[in-house]
């Protein structure tokens, strides 16, 4: 089927006209409601000025005694009533649905912050105690409909998060925390994107949203907030030393290493995600072999800079990259 | 425009020219300034290793010696280096010890005082090979592009770079008067302090 065939494709490029959850599905309807109006005024409004401009008229001079004037006093006062009516009946749905999407989602509720950088997304799944707290970049797992809420930050610029098809946007502001949240309907990837310009490489600066059953994604869950693996086979570790002695440990934090920084992505779990670069590339060892070596020919203005290492060096960093899974 | 106050009379027709020549000079002046907002993401080559990757000891003198690159200082009149290397110089922590400029655990970086050499060379080599009492060897860690970087900020905070090059704004809350209206110092050659002399 075509169809389906074209819906999938669109699904995971990412669109609110395919709603994957109560939010985007109420204003969508709203979105589509307003269309069909607005499509049926705007065919009698044409309609009407076809019949104006193409009826036929009678031979003689309009009689200026007003009375010719009547119906058409009549027409213009009932279309005025008419749009009256039209435009409160859509403030009344905007408000309902606006209200219906800002909801209190109730205490089950999960809590992800997100935080927007310059330009990839830092994903972190809090809990009471801070030992279960789990980092990752660019990938949001969330469970199918159980709510989830984000907590909107950034450290540098205003940023705004949007998976189309599972939520509106809404701003992430530096110095200020914003919030929302939504519940995803059935499993799937989607897609999300930046929504505000925030420099160089807005454009790439995209992440995905992974809806997975409740027992699939506690299991994820519990992977990510595992410390990584250590490296096994040779090749692996000397590319963790590698990793320790040039410029990757001065930005990026591997959890159960001594790599802490926070300035770039965590990635310590690195090789269980899909894309590269705030879903700039597919994570294979190519692309990231590619990347390490020349980010700035990717993502001109990138943060990271191009890194100077020997083949052999590169070959043993990328072979432990690869462990962390 | 111009040919409209010229049929207005001479006054105003002597405003309109002014008019014009002030726009010329205001975009004469704003191309002049493209090349302090120049960005060259590609400061390096790609691939390839370090020339000198091993840390050299480092003769105890002022001055010091030739660092590995040889480029002498390529971002000093680069305004988006120089407010990169402010972010890096508190990514990396180099706030750590030398605090905002003012020193601490480290020497005060907004002074006038030097003890290894003002000029970019000497902090490039300070900052990639390290120096004794306590500052670390950054050569392998920061790739040589940022540690340029970092080294024209830092002059920045004694008023060494143009006014128009040195960072007007913090990242965070302002902690200092802006490195671009820090008064120019008269670098000093120092020597080392008497209390990190070894004993």
């Amino acid at each position: 089927m075509p169809l389906t065939l074209a819906s999938t494709l669109v699904q995971q490029a990412h669109t609110s006209l395919n709603p994957a959850s109560p939010q985007v599905r109420l204003v969508d309807q709203l979105g589509t409601a307003m269309f069909v109006t607005a499509a049926v005024v705007c065919l009698l409004v044409f309609a009407a000025l076809l019949w104006a401009a193409l009826r036929r008229r009678s031979g003689a001079e309009p009689v200026a005694d007003g009375r010719q004037e009547r119906p058409m006093k009549t027409a213009v006062l009932l279309a005025t009533g008419v749009t009256t009516v039209i435009l409160f009946v859509f403030l009344i749905f905007d408000v309902s649905v606006g209200r219906s999407i800002t909801t209190n989602p109730g205490n089950d509720a999960l809590q992800i912050r997100v935080t927007g950088h310059q330009w990839w997304w830092e994903v972190q799944y809090r809990d009471s105690l801070p030992k279960n707290w789990a980092t990752t970049a660019n990938e949001i797992h969330v469970p199918v409909g159980r709510p989830v809420v984000f907590e909107l930050r950034s450290t540098d610029v205003i940023h705004s998060f949007w998976p189309p098809n599972l939520s509106p946007k809404r701003d992430q502001i530096p110095g200020n925390e914003n919030s929302l949240w939504f519940q995803a309907d059935s499993a799937g990837v989607y897609r999300g994107q930046c929504a505000e310009f925030c420099g160089h490489q807005h454009a790439k600066m995209a992440f995905l949203v992974v809806a997975e059953p409740a027992d699939q994604f506690e299991g994820w869950l519990a992977r990510q907030r595992d410390t990584a693996q250590t490296p096994t086979d040779s090749l692996a570790r000397r590319g963790k030393d590698v990793f320790m002695a040039a410029s990757c440990v001065m930005c990026h934090a591997i959890s159960g290493t001594s790599a802490g920084s926070r300035i770039g992505p965590d990635l310590t779990h690195l090789a269980s995600r899909r894309t590269l670069a705030a879903g700039t590339l597919p994570n294979t060892r190519e692309n990231l072999t590619g990347w390490i070596v020349d980010p700035q020919a990717i993502k001109p203005g990138v943060k990271m800079p191009p890194n100077q290492l020997s083949g052999p060096e590169l070959l043993a960093l990328v072979a432990y990259l690869e462990t962390l899974k | 425009m111009c040919s409209h106050y010229r049929e207005n009379g001479g006054a105003a027709g002597q405003r309109g020219s002014a008019a014009k020549h002030l726009s010329v000079l205001l975009i004469v002046l704003a191309l002049s300034g493209c090349k302090r907002e120049e960005r060259d993401f590609h400061g390096l080559p790609a691939g390839g290793t370090i020339t000198n990757p091993k840390v050299r000891e480092v003769p105890f003198v002022a001055g010091g010696s030739v660092p590995a690159d040889s480029r002498p200082g390529p971002y000093e009149e680069n305004a988006y280096a120089v407010s990169q290397g402010k972010t890096l110089y508190n990514q990396f922590n180099c706030s750590g010890c030398h605090f905002q400029g003012g020193g601490g655990i480290g020497p005060p970086l907004m002074d006038a005082d030097w003890i290894y050499g003002s000029r970019p060379e000497n902090i490039y080599e300070t900052i990639a090979e390290g120096r004794p009492n306590g500052m670390p060897s950054f050569g392998r860690k920061i790739v040589p592009d940022q540690i340029w970087q970092i080294a024209a900020y830092v002059r920045s905070m004694s008023g060494l770079l143009r006014k128009d090059v040195a960072p007007g704004r913090d990242d965070a809350m302002q902690v200092r008067p802006q490195e671009q209206s820090t008064q120019k110092a008269k670098p000093v050659q120092s020597g080392i302090p008497k209390s990190a002399e070894l004993p």
